[in-house]
């Protein structure tokens, strides 16, 4: 394959043959990256099962009092997201400076609207006092759920340390996912400023191709998220 | 190997798919069918996970070697999950603490 490229690229590292081998070792890095965070988030998902298997019921009741609605509307932003990074990947792979920007704002307008909701969600738990801390002046309280439409939900008798660690750990799990999204924006941030100075060619876009590997694997976090915490008490109502 | 250039039209295919499952993991989830809104529920993730992994991260067009990283990875989380829960879901049979 070397010999395909006789004369060397400007964005070409001198550690490595040509273009072509630079791009895989490229994609396998990130794939290596990405596996840790597999394992990563993996721990969090393992905690998930084990607390909900000894509380399947408090699960169900606590998952109920979230609000469904916006997590399956952050749900739809974040897969919209998905397919903008997508297409700003195309771009780039087929040289059109201005849609690579393009997209790339449409994607952070996507983050940065999945964490707004997300904000409005966390003051919510917060008002109803379902934060799962004790300060002088704030600690956690559950008094059934009889906010939202769960009326038969808010009757099932629970153990109210169980229904703390449901939210203990919904609030873990967002609240880490909701990190790797404001890193996101911050790493596309820097692709548009980098694709506003013309540095991606057909030949050189790497730093695209990688930061979307980045972004679909925090959507792919999200697609579990959504049904294991919002929707396990959807039956009840 | 040559990058290959996934078509837009594969993107939105996929794009409208994944909105399809969102809906159907909603509608699913409001029935009661006990232990199956689990097995449903984690089923339809999978799939959409897949949808991902596949064509908007590009695997299926990837090395071999990238296959090879990427189902080692979902692999390794199996068997941390696959062994934790052979403890604890056992810890009883003996009478051992809790």
């Amino acid at each position: 394959m070397a010999d395909t490229h006789t004369t060397t690229h400007a964005g070409l590292a001198h550690h490595f043959d040509d273009m072509e081998q630079q791009r895989e070792a490229g994609t396998l890095g990130m794939w290596a990256f990405l596996v840790t965070e597999v394992m990563f988030f993996g721990g969090l998902f393992l905690a998930y099962i084990l607390y909900r298997s000894r509380a399947p019921v408090e699960f169900a009741v606590a998952s109920n009092s979230l609000n469904v609605t916006m997590g399956f509307i952050n749900t739809l932003v974040l897969i919209c997201s998905s397919l903008t990074m997508a297409l700003a990947v195309y771009f780039s792979q087929t040289g059109k400076r201005n849609r690579i920007v393009l997209f790339l704002l449409l994607t952070m307008g996507l983050g940065l609207t999945f964490l707004v909701i997300k904000g409005f969600e966390y003051h919510e738990k917060y008002v109803e006092h379902h934060v799962p801390v004790r300060f002088a002046t704030y600690e956690f309280k559950w008094e059934g759920h009889a906010s939202a439409s769960g009326h038969e939900a808010a009757s099932i008798p629970v153990d109210n340390g169980k229904v703390e660690m449901f939210f203990w750990l919904y609030f873990a799990m967002t609240g880490v996912h909701a990190l790797h999204m404001i890193i996101g924006l911050g790493i596309l941030a820097t692709l548009v400023l980098m694709a506003r100075r013309g540095r991606f060619t057909p030949d050189y876009h790497s730093p695209v191709e990688l930061s979307g590997l980045y972004w679909h694997f925090v959507d792919i976090v999200w697609i579990f998220l959504f049904p294991l915490l919002y929707l396990v008490g959807a039956h009840l109502h | 190997m040559r990058e290959h250039i996934v078509s837009r039209n594969v993107y939105f295919t996929i794009f409208i798919a994944l909105v399809v499952l969102t809906v159907a993991t909603w509608s699913v989830a409001k029935m009661d069918l006990g232990r199956m809104n689990a097995v449903v529920a984690l089923t339809i993730a999978v799939i959409k996970a897949t949808l991902v992994v596949l064509y908007f991260m590009h695997v299926r067009y990837s090395s071999k070697l990238t296959w090879v990283f990427v189902g080692a990875g979902f692999f390794w989380l199996a068997i941390m999950v696959a062994l934790t829960l052979s403890d604890y879901m056992t810890r009883g049979w003996l009478n051992i603490a809790q």
